[in-house]
């Protein structure tokens, strides 16, 4: 089952994603993802993969559209706990995941 | 060359189904004893073209997706994933990394992960009548 926990801690917002991220599921993620960063106007919103078994280049899409979205309210985006099968994808895109 | 063992299956442009399509085809490919990273690489490869049939090839519409996985000689699988909607105009351009008509949320990295995941990719398109790309692998290490 893919989903998405989001927590909030000040001005920092996590989105612990878990399960298998393609298409279909990128546009759900991105929605419930983008209510809360609208409502929140967070400085950092960390996205974390660790609980993520499956990405396809859907993902770097969902990655650039938030990380275009929190650059328009004056945040960043950081990628964090990728596991190796999805270090692959990410380095296509040249995108760096930290521990 | 004919092969030892296939496969073929149908089903309508619904993004639900993407989940489906790869996980159907990596159940066919265990029968050559694939490593996991072959058959990870086989599921991201699929994923791929069958989203790029429902985002791109049906794009205002539902059509049929059709998946035909083939196992050959010598460890050789063979995916086609057919579509007859909208085809590509310029397949090369299609083909560049970045380049996409998919909108903001496409990172239109679609065929730059197919060709790297995959050890050949054939694209063929003709506009109006559909598009067919097969993507060919050799399994097992062992």
């Amino acid at each position: 089952m893919t989903q998405v926990i989001i927590c909030e801690d000040g001005e920092n917002m996590t989105a612990m994603l878990s399960g298998e991220i393609d298409h279909h599921w990128a546009a759900i993620l991105r929605e419930q993802i983008d209510e809360r960063v609208r409502a929140a106007s967070p400085k950092t919103l960390t996205l974390d993969f660790s609980g993520v078994t499956f990405m396809d280049s859907s993902g770097i899409g969902l990655i650039l559209g938030r990380h275009r979205l929190i650059n328009s309210l004056g945040g960043i985006v950081v990628v964090q706990k990728a596991p190796r099968e999805i270090q692959r994808m990410l380095s296509l895109a040249e995108i760096e995941s930290k521990e | 060359m004919k092969p030892i063992n296939t496969v073929k299956f149908t089903f309508p442009s619904r993004s639900v189904n993407e989940g489906f399509a790869r996980s159907a085809v990596a159940a066919f490919a265990a029968q050559a004893d694939p490593t996991l990273d072959q058959l990870a690489d086989i599921k991201t490869a699929v994923s791929e073209a069958v989203t790029n049939c429902i985002v791109h090839a049906y794009r205002d519409t539902i059509g049929l997706i059709a998946v035909t996985v083939s196992f050959y000689e010598e460890n050789e699988l063979r995916i086609i994933v057919a579509d007859k909607g909208c085809g590509i105009e310029d397949v090369q351009q299609a083909m560049q990394p970045l380049f996409t008509t998919g909108g903001e949320e496409r990172a239109g990295l679609g065929f730059a992960v197919m060709e790297s995941f995959m050890d050949q990719i054939k694209v063929s398109s003709k506009p109006g009548r559909g598009t067919r790309v097969t993507l060919v692998k050799k399994l097992g290490s062992r």
